[in-house]
């Protein structure tokens, strides 16, 4: 826990928007990021609309966590980072992000790198960990508790990919 | 006690097992249908019905009994059921009745976006409102409470946001179960003839004016933060934009929102400079304080449309009445590649048809590149709509005019639409297309009593459509795989179109996104009849 501190005193909330189209696994994505930062004890809210995102629409995701979450929204312009799984979804979300906030895409990843590349999702988290103060177990266990175990080898492989990509190109 | 980040829906769910919910029936509808699987998924028994309506018969049949019940809907689902509502509200109940109404400001995935308060004050039912996943949880064991104390029933009324939001639960102990269920017969109490309804009518509003006092020191209210400059009444998720959008100021947060604690809200009101309502949706308690003689700002008019946020309350907060910048518009949905729904579609399309259409996935057939949708009002209305199309529209047109409609949205509500096909027979007959795909795809692929099996995907009761089109005394009826052939189901279309019968086309086909899971189900029935079933669900 002592290695978490740091994260429980942050007084200000993190903002962060997941985007995407159906089937993606956006909603999956979120999920993990939320349950890591439960798991470091802070407040944390998710919110999304479920429903029509299955069929291919444009789907979107906001978290938000620090030492009290009110709104589960993340106010327009106030994302401190975006990640967007599909490349054609960046401009149409861009008005979520921030002054000086932190814009992640697959042309950071070498998708190459990824067995399966619908673990592009993962391999996003990985670069948006490096930016974060959530330690490394924590990621590790989300990433376990919302995966079936079948999905977790490829997915855990995914997310180290996407933190080599950042920490290589930082 | 145990902590976890819970949707509202899932916090409803926990709740109502906590509370001695014993049974669970609804219909599913974005954004409720959680509820019932996560409240199955605990142990709960959770039951999916052919509608709304006889969901919540089942729910009262089962408070009568003095068993502690929950019925789940969207906000739309709560009109079809809302003829045993009002009447409920009259004969009250012996155990516990709590009626789920998801709204969905903002039309996610909905047709209208109606206000569901108001059916708490038209059926006089009182009104818990829950503002994250926390207060879900709590007013779900508060409505079961409220319920056996006042012997009403309780609406529930959630929203998207608190439906679908996750947020941190910690829960409490289980509450003690409730006195065996066992049949006391109280016919004045419960048959609604004129001379029983006159004097329950009375009790009703006898019961609502002790909840009405109860709540003006009830802890369900309450007061955040002590400024006498600004003071904010509002509720449910209203509540945490508010609270973000203007820190500092007082709230007065109402929990129970029907009936209203008028006095309580009053003094509120007397204790600012400056009283503001901020509510989603219709101007309900801002239109309810008024009338109380209580002097508070409503939102702009422009506020009644869509969700709040956090910048929209700024903005009502500030006055400021500029135009809102509209979000990019994103991808919009569409029928899946493979989907059985499009050979559907691209028939009726190069036949030119005329379209009444429904409520489900196959509403996307409106959109390019079918365009093969001409109407979408409410679940089963294609077949009325079709038929009232063809009464009036002259024969050459009229000839053109086909109903689609789902396989579930035709057992919720499209058997008696059928039925008036065959009683009042337009001159030119009329074709109705069922889309049988398997499954509720557009919510998440529910089962349904055609697919025959449970919420739990074991063996159940199953309806055959054919069956009932049949029964009907319909002799034109096909049932037909729609991909096998595009060609020979756009022949078969436009043959039923000429021949100016009453015909039922049966397209079916399993979702593509659910013909996996299917024949998993039916693996796991065939090999122990569906007990050890494990299906993975992503």
């Amino acid at each position: 826990m002592a290695a978490w501190s740091n994260v429980l005193n942050a007084t200000s909330v993190t903002n962060i928007v997941i985007a995407g189209l159906g089937g993606q696994g956006v909603l999956k994505a979120s999920g993990i990021v939320a349950d890591a930062a439960f798991r470091c004890g802070m407040d944390v809210k998710k919110a999304e609309v479920h429903g029509m995102s299955q069929r291919g629409g444009s789907v979107a995701s906001d978290i938000r966590f620090g030492r009290m979450v009110l709104s589960p929204m993340v106010p327009p312009g106030e994302a401190r980072f975006l990640v967007v799984i599909s490349p054609d979804q960046v401009e149409n979300n861009r008005w979520q992000l921030a002054p000086g906030g932190v814009l992640i895409t697959p042309d950071q990843i070498d998708e190459r790198k990824l067995k399966n590349r619908k673990s592009i999702n993962v391999a996003l988290l990985g670069v948006l960990s490096t930016h974060l103060e959530i330690p490394l177990d924590a990621w590790l266990a989300a990433i376990n508790a919302n995966l079936a175990e079948r999905l977790r080898p490829v997915n855990l492989e995914a997310f180290q990919v996407g933190r080599d990509a950042a920490r290589s190109s930082q | 006690m145990n902590r976890s980040l819970l949707s509202g829906d899932e916090a409803v769910a926990l709740g109502a097992l906590h509370a001695g919910i014993s049974i669970g029936a609804g219909y599913p509808g974005t954004p409720s249908t959680e509820i019932l699987e996560a409240f199955a998924a605990l142990g709960g028994r959770a039951q999916w019905s052919p509608n709304e309506k006889v969901a919540l018969e089942v729910a009262i049949g089962a408070a009568y009994a003095g068993a502690r019940s929950i019925v789940t809907m969207k906000h739309v689902g709560l009109n079809v059921a809302a003829d045993p509502l009002f009447t409920v509200a009259y004969t009250g109940v012996t155990g516990a009745l709590v009626v789920v109404s998801a709204d969905d400001p903002g039309m996610a995935s909905s047709q209208n976006e109606q206000d569901n308060r108001r059916y708490a004050v038209a059926a006089g039912i009182p009104m818990l409102e829950p503002s994250d996943s926390q207060e879900a949880y709590d007013f779900t064991r508060r409505a079961v409470e409220l319920s056996e104390l006042w012997q009403v029933p309780i609406l529930l009324r959630l929203t998207t946001r608190v439906c679908h939001s996750m947020t941190i639960v910690e829960d409490s102990p289980p509450a003690s179960a409730p006195a065996e269920p066992r049949y006391e017969r109280d016919t004045r109490r419960r048959v609604m003839i004129p001379s029983n309804a006159r004097p329950a009518h009375r009790r009703l509003r006898e019961k609502l004016a002790a909840a009405a006092l109860w709540n003006e020191s009830s802890d369900l209210n309450r007061r955040v933060g002590e400024s006498t400059e600004l003071g904010i009444i509002t509720s449910g998720i209203s509540f945490v934009h508010a609270r973000e959008a203007a820190p500092g100021v007082a709230i007065l947060k109402l929990g129970l929102t029907y009936p209203l604690p008028v006095e309580r809200i009053r003094a509120f009101a007397a204790s600012v400079a400056r009283a503001v309502v901020i509510e989603e949706g219709d101007p309900y308690l801002a239109e309810s304080l008024r009338a109380q003689g209580i002097t508070v700002e409503a939102k702009p008019e422009a506020f009644r449309f869509g969700e709040l946020n956090v910048d929209r309350v700024r903005r009502i907060l500030a006055g400021d009445h500029t135009p809102e910048p509209a979000p990019p518009p994103g991808k919009p949905p569409q029928l899946c590649p493979g989907c059985p729904h499009r050979v559907a579609f691209g028939a009726l399309r190069d036949l030119g048809c005329i379209v009444a259409g429904d409520i489900g996935c196959y509403t996307l057939g409106v959109l390019p590149p079918f365009e093969a949708l001409d109407t979408c009002v409410c679940m089963g209305a294609s077949i009325g709509v079709g038929l009232g199309l063809r009464h009036a529209l002259p024969p050459a047109e009229a000839r053109k005019v086909v109903s689609v409609i789902g396989d579930s949205t035709f057992i919720h509500s499209g058997i008696t639409g059928l039925v008036e096909a065959v009683y009042n027979r337009p001159a030119t007959g009329h074709v109705v297309i069922i889309l049988d795909n398997g499954t509720t795809a557009m919510t998440g692929l529910q089962e349904h009593p055609g697919t025959g099996r449970s919420l739990h995907h074991l063996p159940a009761g199953r309806v055959v459509i054919e069956d009932i089109v049949h029964s009907l005394g319909i002799e034109d009826v096909h049932v037909v795989d729609p991909w096998s052939s595009p060609d020979a189901f756009r022949n078969q279309v436009a043959h039923a179109l000429e021949a100016g019968d009453v015909s039922v086309i049966i397209a079916r086909r399993d979702c593509l996104l659910a013909a996996g899971r299917i024949k998993a189900y039916e693996r796991a029935i065939a090999r122990d009849g569906g007990l050890e079933q494990c299906v993975e669900r992503d």
